[in-house]
């Protein structure tokens, strides 16, 4: 019998650049990155021409219906805040799509670890690798607490968590700071969470059923990996609302 | 108890109790949000914004409870 589907909650380590490991997530996101500036380079091409081509069209509607949703979130500041949703959505929504084309996780390369050599994908989808999540959601952090400080000030902004005048606010203060801090782990979790249960949960049916079982799952993971990436920008968009608000 | 066993007992108890609770919350989010759909079908997109939301953060809960469950049965 098989030993089982090959799930590992930790990235693959393929080779070196200069002392730096790359695994096969990284990879997998160096080549999204690849894609997501074609296809902006593309945009801005097409954009010039009187006589657009009609993928331009697929585009240009994308980013028409991100723009008109974001502007009914965050209302006046959708200028400032367009590019970082923008991307937030685009990048986690190609990923995730990514990694549920054919080939990914199922090309096995030969990778030495320490001293066996076993196989291990060649790629896989990003947003399955902690550090992925990780680092997005230190992004969206700090991007809430960049505009919040921008907008009202460093002390402004302060003073909205150390209120000192009403005997409540002395409480409520540090367990606004502390569940501020705990969006990072819920944002980098949900998505981590998410998508790799999804991986998890191909992988497993395509182990146990290796003919056409894994359809309705594959399906299911498109609709999840869509909907994850709408709701990281979503939730980072009503953030930033939250955090330019004047204290009440 | 054999360690294996328990590591076993102890996944499927996180994963199991751990979504008991986010799965009826969020049924009665999705339950209120239709019936306020019902009662007032202009403010559709606006009720669809905030259900969207609160499901979220009640899903989250239950994320968490599958990291401790991932953690519990390949790492651990």
């Amino acid at each position: 019998m098989n030993k089982g589907p090959h799930i590992s909650v930790k990235p693959e380590h393929l080779f070196d650049v200069l002392g730096f490991p790359v695994t096969n997530t990284y990879l997998t996101s160096i080549i999204v990155i690849l894609i997501f500036i074609a296809i902006a380079l593309y945009y801005n091409y097409q954009i010039k021409k009187v006589k657009h081509s009609s993928l331009f069209y697929l585009f240009h509607f994308t980013v028409k219906s991100l723009y008109n949703f974001f502007e009914t979130v965050v209302e006046s500041n959708i200028n400032k805040l367009f590019p970082l949703l923008g991307v937030l959505f685009i990048y986690i929504f190609l990923t995730n799509w990514f990694g549920l084309l054919p080939g990914v996780g199922s090309i096995l390369v030969r990778a030495r670890e320490a001293h066996e050599t076993h196989f291990v994908p060649l790629l896989r989808g990003a947003a399955t690798d902690l550090n992925t999540t990780l680092a997005l959601a230190l992004i969206s952090f700090g991007a809430i607490q960049y505009y919040g400080i921008k907008t009202l000030g460093p002390l402004g902004y302060l003073g909205k968590f150390f209120n000192l005048k009403n005997p409540i606010t002395i409480i409520t203060g540090p367990l606004e700071v502390i569940s501020e801090f705990s969006r990072i782990i819920s944002f980098s979790f949900r998505l981590f969470g998410n998508i790799f249960a999804g991986e998890v949960i191909l992988s497993v049916i395509a182990f146990l059923i290796p003919v056409l079982a894994s359809f309705p799952f594959l399906l299911l993971e498109m609709f999840v990996g869509f909907i994850q990436a709408f709701v990281f920008a979503m939730l980072t968009a009503v953030f930033i609302n939250l955090a330019v608000a004047e204290a009440h | 108890m054999s360690p294996e066993a328990a590591k076993l007992l102890a996944t499927a108890l996180a994963i199991g109790l751990g979504v008991i609770g986010p799965g009826i919350g969020i049924g009665i989010i999705g339950g209120k949000a239709a019936e306020a759909v019902g009662r007032n079908p202009e403010a559709e997109s606006t009720i669809q914004k905030i259900m969207i939301l609160a499901i979220v953060f009640a899903e989250s809960l239950a994320i968490f409870a599958l990291v401790i469950a991932i953690l519990l049965a390949f790492i651990l």
